[in-house]
């Protein structure tokens, strides 16, 4: 292995070089001939009835090519935007979906929901035309209110009491016979804020078309862009699947919200057919706050039943789900397969049951971000177990350690559908108390109160599932798609390397992981390996990346082709040394066989692979490329050990988090500067759920955070230095070992700092974001 | 959105009735007021611009005036479009009585506000209203100050 490159290496990022230097190719920087720009019109209405709309003072704008309707798109036969993951009623009906046309037509149901958009010569015109643009419409009353939307006035024709499904998973009897021993009962009344994502780059789309060719190009920002290709073909029918090609070319973080598709790159690839012109579009800021589906947002209700000496018994969680105005692409699977499963977290709880209520509101739509579902069942299992300890006088830690789930459990069988295969919390959690230094805390604690200061402690022990997914599992639980990743290893003439994934980097680094990989196994220089991917036009099929499944189910596919390559590798190897295949061995770069001293290096054996002299072609195809998709059998189970101090100043309510300790297991590890990057932003993104992030709309159904004027990023000087270590259970059922670690910060670290806040404050829960005045009123209260 | 005060007018109550119905009284007294139209006595349409942080947008709106009681209160209710910028609706109940030193008028108003100005002027509104209502009446109280 190659010390600086090889596996396990902290191999500086590929890509980097690009982006730092302002090269990056993001879909606004791809411009085409005959170029025109789009603009959508937006509306003002949480939710109205379109009475009609005039778009000829828009038309009468200089540089106004058309201005496009819903109807138009309709008459057209263009599909509505669908929801991919079907979930089923505890009743047995499947869940109820609205329509969701792309583009409005005869009612609007959240502020910024696209009732028409305006095509021109130049983006002011296109603005300018937007600006005219006029509807009148017939206000209705707007549902808002995560917590009461059932009792609201409804919102669909077709959905009765704003209900999308009532789903639940797990034993109802067991758990509340659970509960009918406990000792102690802990009960939390929790709300998980809603989020806006907020990636650096705004979402964009190019779409052109080829009246020659009959063919579509779309540039879009998408994280998975082949599911993007096959929902414009086959839902959306758009175009035959065939005849669009769609590119995602650099992207500028996702964090989930580029995995859905949406209404705009919808309505732009549509209408470049239309018009016979490509049509840019680039959200701006204020559309981004407005359009991009938010995410959580549940109001649950949850009860943790134990025995005196402190050993979990069951678990009740009962979550009513935001999903906003439409069901999002993967919506409704958050709050259910990705949230009631993991309720478990890293405990032997015997019986759970949860159920969730997925609720329709004029509000944006809500759909996965970073965790996705995984952050609010940890939020809730760790405020739980931390809330239940001080109730019962144990230290929080010692009441996890009685009830983690030993290391020889495993495989374990959770109550909640899943198998953990493997796992050590004890020892994340004892690496993490060292390195957080828990032996100075109560010193720590003496220094901040003499200096007139509240200091508390937290933790958060959170698992997750990710690696998504084994296809026939979640078919059979309503996903519209299977969850494998392809690859295609190509190896060149010369012996360097071209790899092509279905996987999609927005900021992972694939091109420098993959490319360990691939220089590790086949022992050729990590230069020579380049990584394409986000174009459905070069690589077969992919599903993208979002649940940190780039390199458990990505990586394996390549690993998996990469085995092929060396097999025939090796057949022409035999060849050259006259011998059969099983005689040949490959280690290091170097094809050897035990009756030759003469290894021969991968590129020589590239070479005769294309320049076919030495070995019969009825029997060995010429060429050295090979393909492989990769299911995985299981999910992998990431886990880890969070400590988190605060230090509150009592006299503004202002919380500084005053050290931050992630010890987090994901196995293998292929660069581990790219996992404590991945680690480090994910723990940004948690801080700032848990301090400054909330998604507002007033009661008429306004965003009223629709801005950074409003909506609190974290900056660098909210954050502490970072104490970041790694235990490792290789996962064991994949081929690297690895399990994903994309989500593991945003799951993990909201409860930490809110268990440390409430510690600090001495009180049971404070609601996030704990802002200065939310922690400073609850001082005042003392409650 | 709520805001209320109070302002001491030195003139009499009737003085101060008809002034507060007077068109161009109104007109003079709004803030970036630009046309007062008289739809009749208890309506009006005017057209004002207004900037808010960044937004700065013309308004088309009615003005009616309701619950009359004169010379003592009445309520006015406000309608106003902005095209891209959005929308506000509000009334204003204004009450008017008599003290030694001349008219004291009291007003509370509330109101909401839609669209673009919501989005990114929602924090800012509440002290733009405030700055709206307090220049109206005192722009309204000057007339009577030489």
């Amino acid at each position: 292995m190659n010390a600086e490159t090889g596996i396990g290496a902290s191999a500086l990022r590929k890509e980097d070089a690009r982006f730092i230097t302002g090269k990056g190719q993001y879909t606004d920087d791809i411009n085409v001939f005959g170029q025109t720009f789009c603009v959508f019109v937006r509306s003002p209405h949480a939710r109205a009835k379109i009475k009609s709309i005039d778009t000829a003072s828009a038309m009468a704008v200089a540089g106004v090519i058309r201005v496009f309707t819903g109807d138009e798109l309709t008459a057209d036969g263009i599909g509505d935007l669908p929801c991919g993951w079907v979930v089923t009623s505890k009743d047995g009906n499947p869940m109820v979906a609205p329509a969701h046309p792309p583009i409005a037509t005869e009612f609007v149901n959240y502020v910024g929901e696209p009732y028409a958009f305006v095509v021109a010569e130049t983006l002011q015109a296109a603005r300018d035309g937007a600006e005219a643009v006029s509807a009148d419409f017939e206000v209705l009353e707007a549902v808002v209110d995560t917590g009461t939307a059932t009792s609201s006035a409804q919102i669909h024709e077709n959905v009765a009491n704003n209900q999308a499904y009532d789903w639940e998973l797990g034993d109802k009897d067991a758990t509340d016979a659970a509960f009918a021993q406990a000792d102690h009962v802990t009960s939390l009344d929790i709300v998980n804020n809603r989020l806006i994502p907020n990636a650096i780059e705004p979402r964009a789309a190019l779409g052109s078309y080829d009246a020659a060719s009959q063919t579509y190009t779309l540039y879009t920002t998408s994280q998975n862009p082949h599911v993007e290709r096959v929902v414009l073909a086959l839902f959306v029918q758009v175009a035959p699947e065939a005849n669009l090609r769609v590119i995602s070319p650099d992207v500028g973080g996702g964090f989930g919200s580029k995995i859905f598709v949406y209404a705009e790159e919808t309505a732009v690839i549509w209408a470049s057919a239309k018009i016979g012109r490509p049509i840019k579009w680039r959200a701006d800021r204020s559309e981004s706050f407005l359009s991009d589906a938010h995410g959580r947002d549940h109001v649950t209700k949850a009860e943790l039943a134990l025995s005196s000496s402190g050993e979990m018994l069951g678990l009740r969680v009962k979550t009513i789900a935001n999903m906003g105005a439409y069901l999002s692409t993967f919506s409704s699977s958050v709050p259910t397969y990705l949230y009631g499963t993991l309720m478990a977290g890293q405990y032997k709880t015997p019986a759970i049951y949860v159920e969730t209520q997925a609720v329709f509101t004029n509000t944006a739509p809500v759909d996965a971000y970073r965790g996705a579902g995984r952050p609010e069942a940890t939020y809730v299992v760790e405020r739980l177990v931390e809330t239940a300890a001080r109730e019962l006088g144990m230290d929080p830690v010692e009441l996890r350690r009685i009830n983690f789930i030993p290391t020889d459990a495993f495989p374990y069988q959770t109550p909640v559908a899943l198998q953990y295969d493997t796992g050590n919390y004890a020892a994340s959690m004892a690496k993490a108390l060292e390195l957080a230094d828990s032996d100075g805390y109560m010193a720590r604690k003496a220094a901040s109160e003499a200096a007139g200061k509240l200091r508390g402690r937290g933790y958060s022990c959170y698992i997750e599932a990710c690696g998504l997914a084994p296809s026939q599992l979640v078919l059979q639980l309503g996903a519209g798609v299977g969850l494998f990743e392809s690859a295609e290893v190509r190896v060149d003439v010369s012996g360097s390397v071209t790899v092509m994934t279905g996987s999609h980097s927005h900021g992972q680094g694939h091109e420098t992981t993959f490319a360990q990989l691939v220089s590790d196994r086949l022992g050729i220089p990590f230069d020579s390996v380049n990584v394409i991917h986000g174009d459905t036009g070069r690589s077969d099929y992919g599903l993208g990346t979002y649940g940190s499944r780039s390199i458990a189910v990505g990586g394996s596919a390549i690993d998996k082709a990469l085995d092929k390559i060396i097999a025939k590798g090796k057949k022409i190897a035999a060849h050259m040394f006259e011998t059969t295949d099983d005689q040949v061995d490959f280690a290091d770069g170097q094809f050897s066989y035990a009756g030759s001293n003469e290894p021969k290096p991968f590129a020589e054996i590239a070479g005769a692979a294309y320049i076919p002299a030495v070995y019969p072609l009825d029997e060995l195809e010429p060429g050295l490329s090979e393909k492989a998709f990769y299911d995985p059998s299981n999910f992998t189970y990431p886990a880890g050990s969070y400590v988190c101090e605060v230090e509150i100043d009592p006299t503004t309510g202002e919380t500084d988090i005053a050290k931050f300790v992630a010890v987090d297991d994901f196995g293998n590890v292929i660069n581990p500067m790219i996992v404590e990057g991945q680690v480090h932003g994910g723990i940004a993104q948690g801080i700032g759920q848990a301090l400054l992030e909330h998604g507002i709309y007033d009661s008429s159904g306004n965003l009223a955070t629709g801005s950074y004027m409003d909506y609190a990023m974290p900056r660098a000087d909210d954050l502490p230095d970072f104490q970041v270590d790694m235990t490792s259970t290789p996962c064991t059922h994949n081929p690297l070992g690895v399990k994903g670690c994309g989500e593991a910060g945003a799951i993990g670290s909201p409860a930490a700092v809110m268990n440390a806040i409430t510690d600090a404050l001495g009180v049971k829960d404070v609601s996030m974001p704990a802002t200065p005045q939310t922690v400073w009123q609850t001082i005042q209260q003392g409650t | 959105m709520e805001e209320h005060g109070e302002f001491l007018i030195p003139a009499s109550r009737n003085e101060v009735w008809r002034a507060l119905q007077d068109p161009l009284v109104l007109k003079q007294c709004i803030d970036g007021c630009e046309q007062m139209t008289v739809i009749n006595a208890d309506e009006f349409e005017c057209a004002v611009t207004v900037k808010i942080g960044p937004v700065k947008a013309r308004f088309n709106g009615t003005i009616s005036i309701l619950e009359a009681v004169q010379p003592e209160s009445y309520t006015l209710k406000v309608a106003a479009e902005g095209g891209a910028a959005g929308f506000g609706q509000g009334q204003a109940h204004v009450q008017l009585h008599e003290t030694n030193e001349g008219t004291r008028l009291t007003y509370a108003v509330e109101g909401s506000i839609g669209g673009k100005l919501a989005q990114i002027g929602s924090r800012l509104i509440q002290s733009f209203s405030r700055k709206m209502a307090r220049s109206f009446f005192e722009s309204f109280s000057k007339q009577w100050v030489a």
